[in-house]
């Protein structure tokens, strides 16, 4: 039976078949479980193919919800996210969501559709130079010219979107080559002389690590997305355990490294603890995994890590030396890499004194806020969140303070877990990320926390989630204001509000319940506890509306422009 | 700033000086000149880029940036290996029946060549260092140039180096 069908396979992929048909049995091929997409004229052709391909396609309500999910999806997954979008304004509606999966190397494969080439240059109806636009803002790249080259393209698309450091690749499908016909052989191997990602560690320069390590006196690791993207969680546990150094996590790397761990000293950067980030001041050697020390983490370069010694780990060579001086560099995968360190088990180094110091700054200057009775603190509320989620949700979020306050109080405990835009900061990000984290995880609780402000960026979507029946708990943290502006006003523009405090928003439950969807509202503590209890015994999605102190700001803060040990609002 | 000189073999497909250049425009390279063209190889072009860079640092980042594109498959910074650097270029000059002589004169040294003459203007061409065409040019200005056309350089290593050479070219493959 099983030879029957291999022989069936076999014989299907020396077909010849139409363009749409190779791109739908490639999907197959690849073992693609769901895309997301938004119909047009220039893609009809392929839509006409999946109305009975028996692809599962999300058809989400702007084109940017689809490359979101397609992005939450592939967060989540550990598999590439699939997307097509029309020609013209199908293919810019993407063009964010591109940007966003190219600056947290997110794997995509994306099709667009395009005008006849017949008719390519003449500015016909929906035509947009997509190649152009996206070169930019792609791993790579290509518009299909040959019919008889798209199972290779395809083929090689997904092959650099998952290796190396993972990114988006896009393939731009003129009208015509939908239609045109020829064999489609999907076994060919990929042959990309110009790509080969280095993953295998020198040798040598592990050594140099295992050395530096034995003499530290004040290790430290800052662990980035990249052990997500290698599934080095483990590694990275042991290898701390092993040699008992600290871990401090960047924005994306959060789960990477268990929060409740002894060694764990928070986020680090701008809205950092201040124990990582004054570790990173302190430190005398530092061992970045997979971070590419992007600004919001470093902060003011000239006073980054000024006695440290530092070794990188990436995958990506550009990475290295490209904001920090490094003395140790180390291409390749993190998962590798750390399984060469635990390997070498080298001397442990001293680091009873430094533990004791950074303990005593875990102690003296904890994360903090201050709870007021009548109101809703929006850390008080991720805190809850975490309680009911017992710390093991799916955590989507949008981009602002409750962004920054769920990476601080939302203590992940496992990796995987954590959806956030961090490298673009892209508003309307959390709300269709949670489409694809659901439908990659469908047993799991997922919860979307966005802004009032960045919600209605892609609310739209709420009608997906809605006909899908996807179980997400919507979490507005309605602050009437677009919070993170306000406070950089507050701060940095003498309080000069300016188009930043929204405060008739419209009435966010009867929104919900116009896409008939169940929808409560909290306004104190002790309303919160309320409908989050409701909502998480509710096996449907539930949107909740919050109502937190307007004024909160987060903290402590490292301004820009100062350094890391220059943080303010760390104490009364 | 420090002028490198990155030469580069790439896959000759459509959009491939585009995304070169682009690459150069998103990470703000300054780029002094390129030329293309094809290799001895089918379906592989050579660029030859001449930027103008800050430090080490930032030549060393134009490398690797230019290697993650899937469509190079090499580059290498030549700036500091034993090479040969050529450039050409067509310089129009006005001349009159009383500088015309002269001109000959002037441009014997620099093996230059005259391609086409007319009553008032003569098209001088010569190949070379750049440096040696700058010297030209400056040479002819006096006469008045009408037209300058240079090529931009493009560079070699040489087919032995030797061996004393501070040899710090970054190969990354
Ligand atoms: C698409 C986009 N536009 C603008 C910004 C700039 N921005 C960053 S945070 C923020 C405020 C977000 O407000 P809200 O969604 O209500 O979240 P809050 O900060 O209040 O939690 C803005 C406007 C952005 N990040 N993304
Ligand atoms: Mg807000």
């Amino acid at each position: 039976m099983a030879a029957n069908m291999k022989v069936k396979e076999r014989v299907a992929k020396k077909q010849t078949l139409c363009g749409a048909l190779m791109l739908i049995e490639a999907l197959k091929a690849e073992n693609v479980k769901v895309i997301f997409g938004y119909p047009g004229g220039a893609v009809l052709p392929i839509y006409d193919k999946l109305y009975e391909s028996g692809v599962f396609h999300v058809l989400t309500r702007h084109e940017q919800g689809a490359i979101h999910a397609a992005e939450g999806y592939a967060r989540i997954s550990g598999k590439p996210g699939v997307v097509i979008a029309t020609s013209g304004p199908g293919a810019t509606n993407i063009v964010t969501g591109l940007t966003d999966a190219m600056m947290d190397s997110i794997p995509l494969v994306v099709f667009t559709g395009q005008v006849a080439s017949s008719v390519i240059g003449s500015d016909a109806f929906q035509e947009a130079d997509v190649l152009g636009i996206t070169m930019p803002i792609t791993k790579h790249s290509y518009q299909v010219r040959d019919i008889h080259e798209l199972p290779k393209i395809i083929k090689e698309a997904f092959h650099i979107a998952t290796t190396g450091r993972p990114g988006p690749v896009l393939i731009d499908i003129p009208k015509d080559m939908a239609v045109a016909e020829a064999e489609f052989d999907y076994e060919q191997d990929v042959q990309l002389p110009g790509y080969q990602p280095t993953t295998k560690p020198n040798h040598l320069q592990i050594r140099k690590l295992v050395e530096a390590v034995s003499q530290a006196k004040r290790p430290v690791i800052l662990a980035g997305a990249g052990v997500l993207h290698a599934n080095a969680h483990e590694q990275l546990k042991q290898y701390a355990e092993q040699q008992n150094i600290p871990v401090i996590h960047t924005l994306l790397g959060l789960g990477g490294f268990p929060a409740d761990h002894p060694l764990f000293l928070g986020m680090a950067g701008m809205h950092g603890t201040y124990t990582a980030n004054m570790a990173l001041y302190e430190c005398d050697l530092l061992i970045n995994v997979g971070a590419r020390f992007d600004d919001r983490v470093t902060g003011n370069l000239a006073h980054f890590a000024p006695k440290a010694t530092v070794a990188h780990i990436d995958i990506d060579p550009a990475e290295i030396g490209k904001n920090v001086p490094t003395k140790i560099p180390i291409v390749g995968d993190a998962k590798e890499a750390l399984i060469q360190l635990i390997e070498q088990n080298g001397k442990r180094p001293d680091v009873s004194e430094w533990l004791n110091k950074l303990n005593e700054w875990k102690r003296e200057y904890p994360l903090m806020y201050k709870r007021e009775p009548g109101v809703l603190k929006p850390q008080r509320l991720i805190e809850m969140i975490h309680e009911y989620t017992n710390g093991e949700a799916v955590v989507t979020t949008d981009v602002g303070q409750h962004q920054m306050w769920v990476a601080q109080y939302y203590k992940f405990k496992q990796p995987h877990r954590w959806v956030t835009s961090g490298g673009l900061g892209t508003m309307g990000f959390g709300l269709p990320a949670a489409i694809g984290a659901q439908l990659a995880q469908p047993e799991a609780t997922v919860v979307s926390i966005v802004g009032d402000g960045g919600f209605q960026m892609t609310l739209q979507e709420l009608s997906v989630i809605q006909e899908l029946n996807l179980p997400i708990k919507i979490v507005i943290v309605n602050n009437q204001a677009l919070g993170m502006v306000r406070q950089w006003q507050e701060i940095f523009y003498e309080k000069r509000y300016s188009h930043s405090l929204i405060p008739n928003q419209p009435d966010f439950v009867r929104l919900a319940e116009a896409y008939g969807m169940k929808a409560m509202r909290a306004t104190t503590e002790e309303e919160a506890e309320y409908v989050l209890k409701e909502a998480f015994a509710t096996n449907a999605p539930v949107l909740l509306d919050f109502h937190v102190c307007p004024g909160e700001n987060v903290y402590p803060m490292v301004a820009p422009g100062k350094g890391l040990h220059e943080m303010v609002g760390v104490k009364w | 700033m420090v002028k490198r000189i990155i030469t580069m073999t790439v896959n000759n497909r459509p959009g491939v000086l585009n995304r070169i250049t682009g690459l150069f425009t998103k990470r703000h390279y300054n780029i002094e000149s390129i030329t293309v063209g094809h290799t001895e190889a089918e379906g592989i072009s050579r660029m030859t880029f001449v930027v103008n860079v800050d430090d080490e640092r930032i030549a060393e980042q134009i490398t690797k940036q230019l290697n993650k594109q899937i469509d190079v498959l090499k580059v290498v910074d030549i700036t500091d290996q034993a090479i040969i650097v050529r450039e050409l270029a067509l310089i129009k000059v006005a001349v009159t029946p009383a500088t015309r002589g002269e001109i000959y004169t002037l441009i014997e040294p620099f093996r230059a060549a005259i391609v086409d003459v007319a009553r008032d203007s003569l098209v001088v061409q010569v190949t070379g260092e750049p440096e040696k065409i700058d010297a030209l040019i400056d040479l002819l200005k006096p006469y008045g140039l009408k037209e300058v056309a240079r090529t931009g350089t493009t560079a070699f290593p040489r087919g032995s180096q030797r061996a004393s050479s501070t040899n710090k070219s970054l190969f990354i493959i």
